[in-house]
């Protein structure tokens, strides 16, 4: 019970940023959301449910084109194909014997940002961890494109640019310690860093969206890396620690 | 024909829901397949990496801001800061770019 408390302490505590992060982006979301037609519950409600930022943009867009509800699903299967990468990543870092509820409910939850702080976690993922995170993270997003509907960009220019960069900090938060924890990955990291500036200068993509690039580039990096260098069972250790104190692993994480 | 944006909204979330949640519940337990471990040991780091390199430089209005943003990022992550401090740290280095930029030129 107090190891799940500890866990959803954390997760809010992580979540906080992205929190900041979400809610000073959600607001030009939600002038998109406005020029679609939608009302601020309405965007309150589809960012709640959907989660997503290009698969909004994308969906707002299928909204004002007035196109077939077929077309809608296709449209977010194609910019949110990374959330399945992901969602397979993660079945990989829960204990086997984790219910079905919460898998449902991890999964529903995942976005970048708490895909990306969840895989920071050392040992087997606990649930709550995730359930802290969106507690305080999907509110915020929900209310932020709402209040982008309502009022637009309430935010000076400055202050939304500084925060524009909060959650790419919580990325290299995550990369970086494993990257110098294992060379392999550091050199995956480069890798994908140089491949990912070269596609974004080369005009070949330009018609591609981000998401689809994103999608693309990592099943092609990482399935070259395992490839090449088939990564060392090193699983078992970590999930024998996190079954016998968790509360543990969570404080020594910070320090280390 | 004019659409109801509820069922809209119900389309989009129900497609993102199936996408997020079908493996986790589907893949129970490790996978033993040995490329298919080592595959989605890399996923994160790629998929990480791939969305923070170059977005974080077009990210504030001072490309130069986003550089050192970055930088600054690096190397505080790299001497242990925890993922808060970096947050901050990265906020903090755009405002101050951005705030002395217009001094500079």
């Amino acid at each position: 019970m107090n190891r799940n408390k500890n866990a959803f302490i954390n997760g809010i505590r992580d979540g906080i940023p992205i929190a900041l992060g979400y809610f000073s982006v959600a607001f030009s979301l939600g002038i998109v959301a406005k020029k679609a037609g939608l009302d601020p519950f309405q965007g309150f409600l589809s960012s709640l449910l959907n989660h997503a930022s290009a698969g909004e943009y994308a969906e707002f867009t299928v909204i004002m084109a007035n196109a077939p509800y077929l077309e809608m699903a296709f449209v977010i299967l194609v910019t949110n194909i990374r959330y399945m990468l992901m969602s397979c990543a993660l079945s990989q870092k829960f204990d086997p014997k984790t219910s079905h509820l919460h898998r449902l409910l991890v999964g529903f939850g995942i976005t970048d940002e708490i895909f990306g702080i969840s895989i920071g976690r050392t040992g087997a993922l606990n649930p709550w961890y995730n359930y802290g995170a969106m507690v305080i993270a999907l509110p915020s997003w929900a209310a932020g494109t709402a209040i982008g509907i309502v009022a637009g960009n309430v935010l000076p220019a400055s202050a939304v640019s500084a925060l524009s960069v909060a959650l790419y900090g919580m990325f290299i938060a995550i990369i970086i310690p494993a990257s110098k924890a294992n060379r392999i990955v550091g050199g995956v990291v480069a890798v994908s860093f140089l491949v990912s500036f070269a596609v974004s200068k080369i005009s070949l993509f330009d018609h591609m969206s981000d998401s689809m690039k994103i999608s693309l580039l990592t099943v092609l990096i990482a399935g070259i890396a395992a490839y090449l260098f088939p990564a060392k069972d090193e699983e078992e250790e970590p999930e024998e620690e996190a079954r016998t104190g968790n509360a543990g692993a969570d404080s020594t994480k910070e320090v280390i | 024909m004019t659409h109801s944006i509820y069922l809209y909204i119900f389309v989009a979330a129900f497609v993102s829901c199936l996408i997020r949640v079908l493996p986790l519940t589907l893949i129970r337990g490790k996978i033993k397949n040995q490329f298919i471990r080592s595959f989605l040991y890399y996923v994160p780091y790629v998929t990480l990496a791939v969305m923070t390199f170059p977005a974080i430089i077009a990210a504030p209005q001072v490309p130069l801001a986003g550089i050192l943003a970055l930088i600054a990022g690096i190397v505080a992550s790299w001497k242990g800061m925890n993922m808060l401090g970096i947050a901050a740290l990265c906020c903090a280095v755009v405002f101050v770019c951005e705030a002395i930029a217009p001094f500079l030129t």
